[in-house]
This record gives structure tokens, sequence and C-alpha cells, in this order.
């Protein structure tokens, strides 16, 4: 028997602990309403950190992995995670946990099938997972400074085309600072 | 080699339940979570208390002496006042069905986000000294001593709370926490204890009229740009007045229509409808703000911003008013206008020129709101409308908890929208309507500095949007609230990066088809409409 397939044998298990010990870092009144509120549109958070472990450990699960899929998933829970009270290192610290898990699950079937091998690859997949949330959770904190630079762009674009400071209206406000500082 | 940390350990997060309970657990401040304190300048402009540039996470808010005093003696006038107030502290069985509707609790997932929670920051201090439970039985019955840590949590929670009352749909009482938010805020003021996003504007608005501090002049060069954008579009010139005595209707609508896109191309779509209808109109350039930030601090300043649109009324002689796409001004219209000020009795009951429907809902405002106003044109075929040039837009719209929760208004946007667009898709049945989900900002959050907030508060809504966007396809969020078009469109950008975000009437001046125009080739955001992008 594969790894893979006592992977495939205990996922239910497996993505439910998982869950629990993402779940269980926050607050019990918390932890409550995001385990047992079903609703997605009700418990987005919940719904989908879920979501997302199912859909990463079903590629996991597969021979040949979507990159595209994969980044999704992870994409969806630390986008949440990013804007939470999380540091960084918090933020992404589920993927790892994901380890722990399989080798309290798998160590005597990996001692009993041989497979050892198996698990220390998977284990570098899992952090080749983890090095793609630190990408995504950069990316997220990056959009956060760009939305408030943004709006502190915006707001004085328009008050430099009121003053009447702007050559002419431009789509690009950079272009336009660039115009009242030359 | 120093020992790594596990992973679980890492995985321990700021806010892992705290030993200590709530009540003794002082508010973290943390940074991107609340917004700047207020300025001296803008505090005394309003004559505002203890007035003082302050910074939130310093040791010392430079409180005044025997503060503890002013709150319970404010707290004490405003139960003998207000009897909801009081009811709402009394009657709650802390039965949680509040608890998890709040779109900060789903968003931060801190418990004292939950509204009951939250409301107990400050019934915890009412029961200590305004109960006899509390006083005897102290702790073990809820109550606690205002100190300085509380005052704090306060300042924190509060301003974590969008009055947007989804909360107080579901209570079986109907306490209102929005009513509790806003005392708490009342008694906070009374110290100097605001934010720079809210007090801002409303210095602004009570020396110019406006959040924004645009003067007369500022403003009619404003909407001069959206006239030779039209003219461009059209080929139509539209000239509107300003500040014209006589005029039968004043139109009043949020400044960031006119300064802020998308609400830009909103107030483009009012300029071609009202020009379309010949409307006996003016626009004023002192009651220039439909908004009120004064509301976000105390009743007495929300009452003393309000009146302008009414003096402004009175003064150029209108015979009613129209309001554009605001959300608390629509609030304050329908629920605190009549106990402020009376009803405005010296104006008629609106009458549309053009149809000659009266909007009896509006008899004792005398003021009307946009959507109600074209929704009975397009009612009565005085429209001439092609949808089809909004074809590349899949709409979803988003009640505003102000106008859905604050007045009922579910219908009438939506009317319009199925009627100037043919692709219109509705979000969950839970996240629309009243039950509504807030935008995430609104009660003056919309500051930059609190941008993981506002994210974290934002999720409920756009994780709904998400939804009609990968079921549907949908692309364009349209809603009937100037700070909705604000913070909306950066809640987009981070959540749901392929939906853009426009105002209703937008959508009108897009498909309205005006007498005289040229063959339209853009829409009113200068972009090719469906069918035109290889003439551009």
């Amino acid at each position: 028997m594969t790894l893979r397939d006592s992977l495939s044998e205990r996922k239910e298990n497996i993505i439910e602990k998982w869950f629990e010990r993402i779940i269980d870092t926050y607050p019990p009144d918390t932890s409550r309403f995001l385990k047992d509120q079903k609703d997605r549109f009700a418990n987005p958070v919940g719904a989908t950190i879920s979501r997302g472990l199912e859909g990463i450990f079903e590629e996991i699960l597969k021979d040949e992995q979507d990159q595209a899929k994969v980044s999704k998933f992870i994409d969806n829970i630390v986008r949440i995670r990013a804007v939470q009270n999380f540091n960084p290192s918090q933020a992404i610290s589920f993927i790892f946990l994901l380890k722990n898990i399989i080798r309290d699950e798998l160590t005597v079937d990996v001692l009993h099938n041989h497979n050892a091998d198996e698990l220390l690859a998977l284990e570098s997949q899992i952090d080749g997972l983890a090095l793609t949330a630190f990408d995504i959770f950069m990316n997220c904190r990056e959009k956060i400074y760009e939305i408030k630079s943004n709006e502190a762009k915006d707001m004085t674009f328009r008050l430099l085309q009121r003053a009447n400071l702007l050559k002419e209206k431009q789509n690009h406000v950079a272009d336009d600072m660039n115009d009242v500082t030359q | 080699m120093a020992k790594l940390p596990k992973p679980e350990e890492l995985a321990k997060v700021d806010f892992k339940p705290p030993k200590t309970g709530w009540m003794d657990t002082p508010a973290n401040l943390k940074p991107g979570t609340f917004c700047w304190g207020a300025k001296a300048k803008n505090l005394q402009v309003v004559d505002f208390p203890n007035a003082r540039d302050w910074n939130p996470t310093e040791d010392d808010w430079k409180l005044p002496k025997e503060w503890e005093g002013t709150v319970l003696e404010a707290m004490a006038d405003r139960l003998s006042k207000y009897r909801s107030f009081k009811l709402f502290l009394d009657i709650c069985v802390r039965c949680g069905a509040c608890a998890d509707k709040c779109h900060f609790f789903i968003g931060t997932g801190d418990p004292k986000n939950m509204p009951v929670l939250r409301t107990e920051l400050l019934r915890s201090v009412y029961k200590k000294y305004f109960t006899n439970s509390g006083k005897v039985l102290g702790k073990l019955g809820g109550a606690r001593e205002l100190t300085y840590d509380v005052l704090k949590e306060w300042w924190y929670y509060f301003y974590q709370c969008t009055e947007c009352r989804r909360c107080s749909v579901f209570c079986p009482y109907g306490i209102d926490t929005a009513e509790i938010t806003l005392m708490a805020r009342e008694f906070m003021n009374l110290l100097g204890l605001n934010t720079d996003w809210i007090s801002g504007p409303v210095s602004n608005c009570y020396t110019k009229g406006n959040h924004l501090g645009l003067e007369p002049h500022t403003i009619t060069s404003s909407v001069e740009f959206f006239l030779d954008d039209i003219e461009t579009i059209t080929g139509i010139k539209v000239e509107p007045t300003f500040n014209r005595k006589g005029a039968e209707i004043l139109f009043v609508t949020p400044s960031g229509d006119l300064f802020a896109d998308p609400g830009t191309y909103t107030a483009m779509g009012y300029l071609m409808l009202f020009h379309e209808l010949g409307l006996d109109y003016t626009w004023s350039t002192y009651a220039s703000e439909g908004g009120n930030f004064g509301f976000f601090t105390s009743n007495e300043m929300a009452k003393r911003l309000h009146y302008k649109i009414y003096a402004e009324a009175k003064r150029l002689g209108v015979k009613y008013i129209i309001g554009g796409e605001c959300g608390h001004m629509w609030r304050l219209i329908h629920q605190y206008l009549d106990t402020w000020h009376g009803p405005a009795d010296f104006l008629e009951v609106p009458r549309s020129p053009v149809t000659g429907t009266v909007f009896e809902n509006a008899c004792s405002t005398k003021m009307v709101h946009v959507t109600e106003f074209t929704a009975d044109l397009i009612k009565n075929g005085k429209l001439t409308l092609d949808p089809s040039r909004n074809d590349h837009l899949k709409l979803t719209y988003h009640d505003s908890c102000n106008t859905a929760r604050g007045m009922g208004l579910l219908e009438e946007p939506r009317y319009v929208i199925r009627n100037v667009c043919n692709h219109f898709y509705e979000m969950p049945e839970n996240t629309i309507r009243e039950k509504t989900f807030c935008c995430g900002s609104g009660t003056g959050l919309n500051a930059s500095e609190n941008m993981e907030l506002r994210m974290q508060g934002g999720l409920p809504r756009a994780n709904a949007v998400k939804h009609v966007h990968e079921k549907y396809g949908v692309n364009m969020l349209a809603n009937i609230c100037a700070i909705d078009r604000a913070t909306l469109k950066a809640s987009m950008d981070y959540w749901v990066p392929a939906v853009g975000v426009t105002g209703v009437h937008e959508l009108v001046g897009n498909a309205m088809v005006m007498t005289g125009e040229k063959e339209r080739t853009q829409d009113l955001r200068l972009e090719p409409l469906p069918g035109e992008e290889g003439n551009e």
C-alpha cells in the first residue's frame, strides 16, 4: 500500500483534524461558531478554511498537482489570515500543521509499509505549499498597502484637478502627479 | 543552536483565548484596526470638549480631570432622556441570536465584536452605577467599574461597530445595538475621544456645508467637469443651476458624488436624467452634503448639521427636495428628522411634475429618494431606455444598510436596475434586503489607516459577491450609498478584484436615450459601449 493510498483512506479524518487544529486557535466562542455554522454566507471564514483544506488535500493525493488550483485554495485561506490578527508566521503556519497530523495518523502505516521515503517526499511537497502560502501572504499585504496608497492618490488627484493644477484629465494618477511636480 | 519554535507554537494567535475573562482582558490596540485620534482644531470648530491633539497608541490619552464623573453624569442623563437606551440595557437575556450576525465578529473572530458582548462592555458599567444588583453583587452580577482600561476598550470596540443594525433584525426583543454604540460614542465625545476621520468632516461640514470642505466655486467647477464629459458622450450640453431661488425642487446628494469615482459617474447620471426631464430644479453649494458625520459623534451634533438642507430649501423657496444616492442621510431623514425639527410643513408634499405621482410616503419629510422618483418615471413609461448599453455589465445589488434597514427601500432600486440592465443576479437571501451585510466601513470607519479592519468587516459582503461572480460571472456591484461606492471599491479590489462598483444612476445615465443625443459610443466612464470596443 502506498502512502497516498493510506492518505486517501484516512482523508476525512485528516482533514477534520487539520480543520480543528486551525479553528482551535480562535477563542472558544468563536471556534464554536466557526465549526458549527454550516452556511457559507453566514460563516465565510469557517467555510473558506474547510473548503480550502479539502481542496488542497485532494490535490496532494494526485500524482500531478494542478498548481493553479492549489494556489487558489491557499489564496482563499491566506487572504483572510493576512488581514486578521495574525503575525506573518502564524498566518501561514496552518500548512505545517498538516505534517504533524499526517505523522500522527500514519506513523504505524509508514513503518509497516516501509514507505518512509514517500513520507519524506510528501513533507517536501508540503514545504513547497508553505512557500506558495508565503508568496500569497506577501501579495495580500502588498495589496493592502496598494489600496491604501490608491485611496490617498485618488483623493489627491481630485483635489488637484479641482484646483486646476492638472494640465488635462488623464487616467493615470501618477502621471498627473508628475505633471504637477514638473 | 537556539531552540526553534514548533509549528503549533507559532500557530498560537494573538487572540488565542485569554486566561482572564473578557471583563479583565484589556483591549489591545493593533495597528490597522483603529483610526487616528481627532485633531484639536477640528473639535474646537464645533465647540467639542477637551480639544487637543492626541494619539491612541500612547498611554496618556490626555483626558480631562474627573472624566469618570462626566461619563456617569451623561449616562444618567441619557438614561432618563431615552427610554430605549434604558430598555435595551435592561432587557437583554443573552440569548445569543445576535452574536454571529455582526460582520465584524464574522470577519475578525473577536468575541468582543459579538453585538451582545460589545453591548456588555457598556452594560457592565451601567450595572455598577445604576442598578442595585450591580452595586451589591459587583463582578458576580456582571458589573464593573469605569476605569481607564474600560474607556479604552469602549473606544476600540465602539469604533468597530458601523451601526448597521443587522444584529437588531435577529434580536427577538428588537434591541438596537446601534443605539448602544451611538450612546457610547456620545459619552466618549464628551472627553474628546473621537477620530480624525470623523471630526474632520464634521468640522468641514459645519463651516463649509460638506465633508470635504469644498467651497461654492469648487463645487460648480466639479459639476462643470461632468458636463464636459456628458457633452463628449451624448453631444448634449447640460446646464444645471446652482442656488437658484424659486426653483421647484432642491437636489441634495453626498459630496462624495462630486469628488470620488465611481460616485462621480452617478452624479453624471443625475444631471442627464434631470436635463432630459426638463426638471425645474437646482443644486445648492451650501447644502452641499447629504451625509452627516455628526451622527457618528453625538445626537446634538447630528441635529446641528442636519438642518442645513431644510434651511436651504426654505431660503431658496423650493416646493420639495429630491435626495440622491446616499446612505445615512436617508436614515436621518426617515428616523430622526421629525423628532429633531418636526415635519417640514413649510414645504409641499412631493409631486412628480412628470407623472403627477404624489409621494405620500414623504408627506412629512418632503424629501423623495431619487430611486423612488426614477422608478416612478419608468413605471409610467416616461423614459426611453436602451438597457443593451449596459450589456457589458452583469450586475448584482448591495442593499445599503441605512436605506434597506433604516427606511425599507428595497424594491425601487431593483426595479430601476432591472429596467436599465439586462443581466441582474441577486446575492444569497441571507445577505441582502433587510439582512444585508454592511460594506464594513460605515459610520466614519472608511479611513485608510484601519484598512485591515475594513477588509475584515467587509468579508461577509465580499464573500457573497464572490459567489455570484463565480456562479453568474457578475462583474459589477451596484448600490445607492456614497460610502459604499467609495469603500466597496477597496473591498472588491482585495476580495474579488474582477468586480467593479457603480451607483444606480450611472446605469440609468448609460441606458437612457436622450432627446437629440448623438449616437453613443462610450459609457459614462468614457469607455466603449458593447459593440464599440474596436472603434476606439
